[in-house]
């Protein structure tokens, strides 16, 4: 356990050491200053019912986010240590792969939830101008908890491209793959594709633009945290497994 | 799985291992013994599968078949025992370069399970064992790679394990850190077991007390040092420089009944220099000297060699294809 720990500290310190880390950053505040522009010429200075935190997530580029951000995250976990080789030194240490794998998958998602704080001071900012907006703070957590579970699936899939190989663009480019399909299927019910029965009950459950427009709203549905914390194992689990696979051939 | 025989006194214990990538088998089925305290060399050309050996040891790949006890544990069912009790320095030496020389020793101290009271005083032990303390905040990108090496090797002893895998320990070094690094292993000598893979035969002679020679994933001799020298001690070399014509130094040779094998080539001037496998290890100095003294032939230099290491490998593998020929 203390271990693990090590490690995480280890993954967080990597992306500030290095520029990668910093670039990150940059994109995700210039992804969320498109985003704050939008809102602004939304509000248009008159007052609305929606709170403030919908409005924010009815604009598209936050979504980029999601897409670009985590895959670029994500990708140096594994495929930097094999391609420099500290991989073989990493897995004869006595830490086993499990812990190995939670402890990036914690670093990553730590680290993608620090690239989203800014947001915070956007929305204070707005608050502040423009009283006549609704706002409250359970809306504000239960925003962060959608940020952080969807952001979650996200990471776990970037984990698991990034174990797949060494190279980091072909981790970004598995994991910009899985994570699109999954948007696609989620902007098809939007688009108003009018599909029936079970296909469209389907699609609801993973319609993850919805999921992020109720939590922004202040409601939490069980159904998609069941979804993400499920999906999110599941794309561990999996890792777990790749990072095994080494023992079997 | 695991049996209680008496193979527990070993460190290492290798039996009829074989490793087999997809369509090619590195390792063909080899078997050998560490005691504790021992410095085995693993020596061989590249290819021999060496690496592969150091790297089911280390528990890194799983063995095609046979079983590998470290410590009496199994490498592969029981991992987590064995990890705990290696040190392992892959070859190339991967390092986290971004960091500093004693920030990546506590990293990795502390993924090793070292704690508190012990971690400071180990990571200091090892700094001054491998001569590091001056460069203690240093990034280890910017390190020269003798320096790099040496905290390859401190990473392998800082939690003080039972066993140190070494693969390739001098690689792409230059003498004079080939030499401060070979120093740090020898003193391991006694206190701790260590296996290393190399392709350089001096090395071997100098920092081993045993050596398993491979080729083609099989093991072509295993012996101390000094015991594979006198195997083949008994073809002795003499070598002479002798200026005299052609024809009569070769008929001379082909006169004498103790010499196996004559090689005769030109050196520098009027000199040939004449090689001689003699039989049994006859010294046939003294009468080499007299003959050329009767013929009135100028010699200026009469030595006989023992065999380096590179002798005794070059012959085992020589031996080798023999047999395959008359199979």
């Amino acid at each position: 356990m203390r271990a693990c720990l090590v490690l995480v500290r280890r993954e967080l310190e990597g992306y500030f050491v290095s520029l990668t880390g910093y670039v990150i950053i940059t994109l995700t505040l210039l992804l969320l200053g498109f985003s704050f522009l939008a809102l602004l010429s939304n509000l248009n200075g008159e007052a609305t019912e929606a709170p403030l935190t919908e409005l924010f997530f009815s604009t598209w580029y936050y979504w980029l986010i999601f897409l670009l951000i985590s895959p670029v995250i994500t990708m140096r976990l594994f495929a930097l240590e094999k391609s420099s080789g500290t991989y073989e030194t990493l897995l004869t240490t006595p830490v086993n792969e499990t812990e190995i794998v939670l402890a990036k998958f914690t670093g990553a998602l730590i680290f993608y939830a620090v690239v989203w704080l800014p947001l915070l001071l956007y929305i204070w900012i707005v608050h502040r101008q423009t009283p006549t907006v609704a706002f409250d703070l359970g809306g504000l957590a239960s925003t962060f908890l959608g940020l952080l579970l969807i952001g979650a699936l996200y990471v776990s899939i970037g984990c698991f491209a990034s174990a797949l190989t060494q190279s980091q663009m072909v981790a970004v480019m598995v994991s910009f793959g899985i994570g699109i399909v999954l948007f696609i299927l989620s902007v098809w019910t939007l688009l108003g594709a009018p599909l029936k029965g079970w296909a469209s009950k389907v699609l609801n459950y993973v319609a993850i633009t919805s999921h992020m427009e109720q939590f922004a709203r202040g409601a939490i549905d069980t159904r998609p945290v069941v979804y993400y914390l499920t999906m999110t194992i599941l794309f561990l689990f999996v890792t777990v497994k790749v990072v095994e696979s080494r023992r079997w051939n | 799985m695991p049996d209680s025989s008496p193979t527990n006194s070993w460190v290492i214990d290798v039996r009829d291992l074989v490793k087999r990538y997809a369509g090619r088998t590195a390792v063909a089925g080899i078997s050998f013994q560490v005691a504790r305290g021992e410095i085995l060399g693993l020596l061989g050309p590249n290819g021999a599968g060496k690496s592969t050996i150091i790297r089911v040891l280390a528990g890194y790949l799983p063995a095609t078949s046979g079983t590998v006890r470290v410590a009496g544990f199994d490498v592969f069912y029981e991992s987590a025992e064995v990890r705990r009790r290696i040190g392992y320095m892959p070859e190339n030496n991967p390092l986290h370069l971004e960091m500093r020389v004693r920030e990546y020793l506590k990293f990795r101290a502390q993924l090793k399970g070292l704690a508190r009271p012990a971690l400071r005083s180990r990571i200091d032990t090892v700094m001054e064992q491998c001569a590091l303390t001056d460069v203690s905040r240093k990034i280890i990108g910017q390190l020269s790679k003798g320096y790099r090496q040496r905290v390859g090797l401190a990473d392998a002893l800082v939690h003080d394990p039972e066993l140190i895998i070494l693969d390739e320990p001098t690689i792409g070094l230059d003498p004079r850190q080939i030499r401060s690094v070979r120093q740090v292993i020898k003193n391991l000598a006694g206190s701790h077991t260590v296996v290393l893979s190399t392709h350089l035969l001096p090395e071997v002679e100098m920092t081993c007390s045993r050596v398993v020679i491979l080729n083609e994933g099989k093991i072509l001799a295993a012996d101390t040092a000094e015991n594979l020298q006198n195997k083949i001690g008994r073809e002795n070399q003499i070598v002479a420089e002798i200026a005299a014509p052609l024809p009569d130094i070769q008929q001379l040779f082909d006169g004498m009944k103790e010499i196996e094998r004559s090689d005769v080539a030109p050196a520098d001037g009027e000199f040939y220099r004449c090689a001689l496998t003699t039989r049994d290890g006859a010294d046939l100095r003294a009468t080499i000297f007299a003959e050329a003294r009767e013929r009135g032939w100028v010699l200026r230099e009469l030595t006989r060699s023992r065999p380096t290491l590179e002798d005794v490998f070059v012959h085992v593998i020589r031996n080798e294809k023999e047999d395959e020929e008359n199979d």
